[in-house]
C-alpha cells in the first residue's frame, strides 16, 4: 500500500511541477474568464457607433417617417446630392445617406467617413424595409396604422415543469442544455487528456527500460494503479485550480466593470426575492410586474437555480472519476502493448470509439434527452460518463443513475483486472508488434 | 553462517505459448559466494532472474529464499540489475535514486544518507541534481548499480552488469561485486562474458534451452574437462608429428611461428610429462611447458554445442 503511495507521489510530482502544467493551468482560466467577461463588455462598450445621418430622400417615400433611435439619427433635407457630398467633411454628419427615386429598383447609398458596423447598416435597412412594408400595405389593402400595429406579433413560450404533487417549476431547456453540453464535453476531454497522459507514461517507462527495475520491487499493477491514481490528481488539482481562478479571474473583471455600470436598485430587490424563491414561476411573474423581458431574464435565472444541483454535484464528480478510471485503465493497457506512441492509434480508436459516438451523438440527444437511445447509451458503461452527464442537467430519475453508476465500477473492476493481466505482460515485452490475437494470449498467461 | 542456501529452486517450470523458457530446473545457490549463471540468448536465464524477482510467476515448481518460500516481502531482500535498465530520462538523478530505494523499503533519510555515501564514492556527486539525460551512459549505469545495492540486499542478482562500462569503471564495479560478496551478500551473476566469469565467479550454473546441463564450482568444472594434455612450446627445426611416438601422445593442435611451434599434446597412455620431454628433446629445444586448462568459453561452446545437437 505504501508503495503505491509513492508511485501516486511520483507520478503526480512530477507532473505537476512542470512548466507546461503550470502555463496551461493559468492560462486557460484567463482564457474562460475572457470568454464570460467578453460579452458584457462588448454590450458596454456598443459595438455599434453613434451615426448622425444626413438623408436625401428622392422618392419622397420616408420623409417625415424616420424616427430617430438611440444610435441613429436622421435629418432629412432636401439638397442635391453633389452638394452634400462636397460640404461632407465641413458637416457634423457622419454618414449621407441617398435614396434614390425607386429605392427597390436602384440601391440606396450611404456614403460614410468612419466604416459604420454592420449592426448600424443592418438597423438601417430594416427601418427602411419597415416604413415600405408599412406604406405598401397602406397603399395596396388600404391598412390603416393602427391596424399595422396590431398585426405585429411576438410570442415567447413559457416551458413549465409541473411534477406529480402539484407544483410548477419554469424551465429553460437552453440553461440544461448548455450545461449538459459543457458537462459531457469535460468529461470527455478529461478522459482523453489524462488518459492519454497513462498511455504516454506507460510508454515512457517502457521504452526507458527503467520498468523492469520498478517491477522488481512492486507489482506491476501496482504500479498501473498508483500512476493512473497519480495522474487523475494532477487532473482533479487543474480542474479546481481552473475553476477557482476562472471565477477569481472573472471577479476582477467584473467588478472592474460593474463600477461602471450603475445597476438598478429594484433589479437588486428582485434578484434577491429570486435567490431565495426560485422555483416558484407565478412570483416571478408577479415580480416582473408585466414586464415580459425581465420576467424572462428572471425565469432563466430561476431554471439556472432550479436545476438538480445534487445530483449533477454527485454525477459529476461521480461520472468524471469513473470514466476516467475505465478508460486510464484501457489506455494504460495500450501503452504497455506498444513500443512507440505511433503504434498506438490502431488501438485507441477502438478503445475510443464509445466516447467519439457519445459525442457525435451530442447534439441529438440534447434535443430530446429522454429518447431511447440517450437513455440506454446514459446507463451502458463505456458510454454512460458522458451520455448521463448530458441527460442529468434535464432531470434524470435517481434509479437511472445509480444503475448507470453501478454497472460502471463493476465494468471499471473487470476492465481494470483486464487491462493489469495485458499490462503486466505488455511492459516486459519488447520489440514484439502486438495483434490482438497477441493480446489475447497475454491475457491467458 | 547457516548452511541454508540462500536460493533454492526445485523443479522450476515456466512455459510460454509455444515454447518451454525454462525445464524443471533446480539450483542450489549457497550463501556468501558469487554465481555465475551462464547460456546462450534464449536459454531462459532471464525467465529465471524474472520469476525469482517475482515479476513472473512459475508454472511449475518451487522457489525458496532462506529457506522460506518466494513472498513478496522478499523484494527486500533481493537486489535486481536487468540487463535491458534505465532511468527517467526527465527526472533529477538524486530525487530518482531516493525514489527506487524507497520502493525498496529504505526511509526518506536513510536513502539520501546511504545515496551520498556511494556518490562521493563513485565521483558523481556533482551530478545530484542533474537530469538523467544529462548523464553519459556510463554515468547512468553507476546510478542503476548504486541503487541496486543499496538498500544491502543479501541476494543481488546483475544481469550483464558490465555491458557498457568502460575498462576502469568495469574494474571498479568489478571490485565493489567482491567487497559486497565479503561482506555477506551472495550474487548471481548473469553473463555471456566468460572472461569475467573466470575471474570472478565461484560456481557456475550453464542452462541451455531451458535445461541446466552444468552447475559446479568453477575450478571443478575445469579440472573435469581438463584432459592432461601440455601446451609446449619447441623450437630449433619445424615442428613434425611424426617426431612423436604414436602410442603414448596424441597431438592435438599444432602451429609454427617464426621457427617456433606451439604444439599441444594429450597424454593417451601410461606415460607422463616427463616422457614426453625425454621424446622431443633429441628434436627440438624446448621453450616452455605448461599444462592446459580449458577455458570457461571453450566449455561453454562444447556443452552448448553437445546439448543442442542431441536435442536435435
Amino acid at each position: 500500500m505504501n508503495k503505491i503511495l509513492l508511485i501516486i507521489q511520483r507520478e503526480y510530482l512530477t507532473r505537476v511541477k512542470k512548466k507546461s502544467f503550470l502555463i496551461l493551468t493559468f492560462l486557460t482560466p484567463l482564457f474562460f474568464a475572457a470568454m464570460m467577461i467578453l460579452p458584457a463588455w462588448l454590450a458596454m462598450h456598443n459595438i455599434e457607433n453613434d451615426e448622425n445621418i444626413l438623408v436625401i430622400d428622392r422618392s419622397g417615400l420616408f420623409t417625415g417617417k424616420l424616427t430617430d433611435s438611440d444610435k441613429l439619427h436622421f435629418s432629412v433635407q432636401d439638397i442635391s446630392l453633389d452638394k452634400a457630398k462636397e460640404d461632407f467633411y465641413k458637416s457634423g454628419y457622419t454618414g449621407i445617406l441617398y435614396i434614390p427615386h425607386a429605392p427597390e429598383k436602384e440601391n440606396p447609398v450611404f456614403y460614410f467617413k468612419k466604416q459604420p458596423s454592420v449592426v448600424s447598416i443592418q438597423k438601417l435597412e430594416h427601418t427602411l424595409e419597415n416604413i415600405l412594408r408599412e406604406q405598401k400595405l397602406r397603399k395596396a389593402l388600404g391598412v390603416s396604422q393602427q391596424q399595422i400595429q396590431n398585426i405585429k406579433a411576438d410570442i415567447h413560450i413559457r416551458t413549465v415543469k409541473r411534477d406529480e404533487s402539484g407544483g410548477e417549476k419554469a424551465k429553460h431547456n437552453e440553461v440544461s442544455m448548455s450545461l449538459g453540453m459543457f458537462l459531457s464535453m469535460a468529461v470527455y476531454f478529461f478522459i482523453f487528456m489524462y488518459g492519454v497522459q497513462v498511455m504516454r507514461g506507460v510508454i515512457e517507462e517502457k521504452t526507458n527500460r527503467i520498468v523492469e527495475i520498478i517491477v522488481s520491487s512492486v507489482k506491476p499493477f501496482q504500479l498501473m494503479l498508483g500512476k493512473i491514481i497519480g495522474i487523475a490528481l494532477v487532473g482533479l488539482t487543474q480542474l479546481t485550480l481552473w475553476i477557482v481562478l476562472t471565477l477569481i479571474f472573472a471577479g476582477i473583471g467584473q467588478s472592474f466593470l460593474s463600477s461602471r455600470l450603475a445597476q438598478g436598485p429594484d433589479t437588486r430587490q428582485l434578484m434577491t426575492q429570486m435567490m431565495q424563491n426560485p422555483s416558484d414561476s407565478t412570483a416571478v411573474a408577479a415580480l416582473a410586474g408585466g414586464n415580459a423581458k425581465l420576467s424572462q431574464t428572471l425565469e432563466i435565472i430561476g431554471s439556472v437555480l432550479s436545476l438538480p444541483w445534487a445530483k449533477i454535484l454527485f454525477g459529476f464528480v461521480f461520472f468524471f472519476l469513473f470514466g476516467y478510471l475505465l478508460y486510464a485503465a484501457l489506455f494504460a493497457a495500450i501503452g504497455s502493448a506498444v513500443d512507440t506512441q505511433e503504434d498506438t492509434q490502431q488501438f485507441i480508436f477502438p478503445v475510443t470509439l464509445p466516447l467519439i459516438l457519445s459525442i457525435v451523438m451530442m447534439q441529438f440527444f440534447i434535443m430530446n434527452p429522454d429518447g431511447q437511445l440517450a437513455v440506454w447509451m446514459s446507463i451502458f458503461p463505456l458510454t454512460s460518463p458522458i451520455v448521463m452527464m448530458l441527460r442529468i442537467p434535464f432531470g434524470v430519475p435517481w434509479w437511472q443513475i445509480i444503475l448507470a453508476a453501478v454497472l460502471l465500477v463493476a465494468t471499471f473492476l473487470f476492465l481494470t483486472w483486464l487491462a493489469g493481466k495485458i499490462y503486466r505482460t505488455g511492459i516486459l515485452m519488447y520489440g514484439k508488434k502486438a495483434s490482438y490475437k497477441e493480446l489475447w494470449k497475454w491475457l491467458r498467461y | 553462517m547457516s548452511s541454508t542456501p540462500i536460493l533454492r529452486a526445485t523443479e522450476v517450470s515456466k512455459s510460454f505459448e509455444n515454447h518451454r523458457a525454462l525445464d524443471r530446473i533446480s539450483l542450489e545457490i549457497p550463501r556468501q559466494s558469487i554465481f555465475g549463471l551462464l547460456g546462450p540468448n534464449g536459454a531462459g536465464k532471464t525467465t529465471f532472474i524474472r520469476i525469482v524477482n517475482q515479476i513472473l510467476a512459475p508454472d511449475q515448481g518451487r522457489i525458496e529464499i532462506n529457506g522460506e518460500p518466494l513472498r513478496q516481502e522478499h523484494v527486500h531482500c533481493i537486489g535486481y540489475l536487468p540487463e535491458e535498465r534505465g532511468l527517467y530520462k526527465k527526472m533529477k538523478v538524486g530525487e530518482q535514486a531516493v525514489y527506487l530505494a524507497r520502493l525498496k523499503g529504505l526511509s526518506h533519510r536513510e536513502a539520501v544518507e546511504r545515496l551520498r555515501r556511494w556518490f562521493e564514492r563513485f565521483d558523481i556527486m556533482p551530478w545530484w541534481n542533474k537530469k538523467v539525460e544529462e548523464l553519459s551512459k556510463g554515468m547512468a549505469q553507476k546510478v542503476q548499480f548504486i541503487t541496486t545495492v543499496l538498500h544491502e540486499p543479501d541476494l543481488l542478482i546483475l544481469d550483464e552488469p558490465f555491458s557498457g562500462f568502460d575498462p576502469i569503471n568495469t574494474e571498479l564495479i568489478k571490485t565493489e561485486i567482491l567487497k559486497l560478496r565479503d561482506r555477506g551478500a551472495t550474487i548471481i551473476f548473469s553473463t555471456h562474458n566468460m572472461e569475467s566469469v573466470e575471474e570472478i565467479c565461484d560456481r557456475i550454473a550453464l542452462i541451455n534451452q531451458g535445461r541446466k546441463i552444468l552447475e559446479g564450482p568453477v575450478d571443478q568444472i575445469k579440472k573435469q574437462y581438463a584432459d592432461h594434455s601440455y601446451i609446449l612450446t619447441l623450437g630449433g627445426k619445424t615442428f613434425d608429428p611424426a617426431d612423436i611416438p604414436g602410442q603414448d601422445f596424441q597431438v592435438l593442435e599444432h602451429r609454427n611461428e617464426n621457427g617456433t611451434a606451439v604444439v599441444r599434446i594429450k597424454l593417451t597412455g601410461n606415460a607422463g610429462i616427463n616422457d614426453l620431454v625425454r621424446a622431443l628433446l633429441p628434436h627440438y629445444t624446448l621453450k616452455g611447458l605448461q599444462e592446459y586448462v580449458p577455458r570457461m568459453r571453450d566449455i561453454f561452446i562444447r556443452t552448448v554445442n553437445a546439448q543442442t545437437a542431441l536435442q536435435s
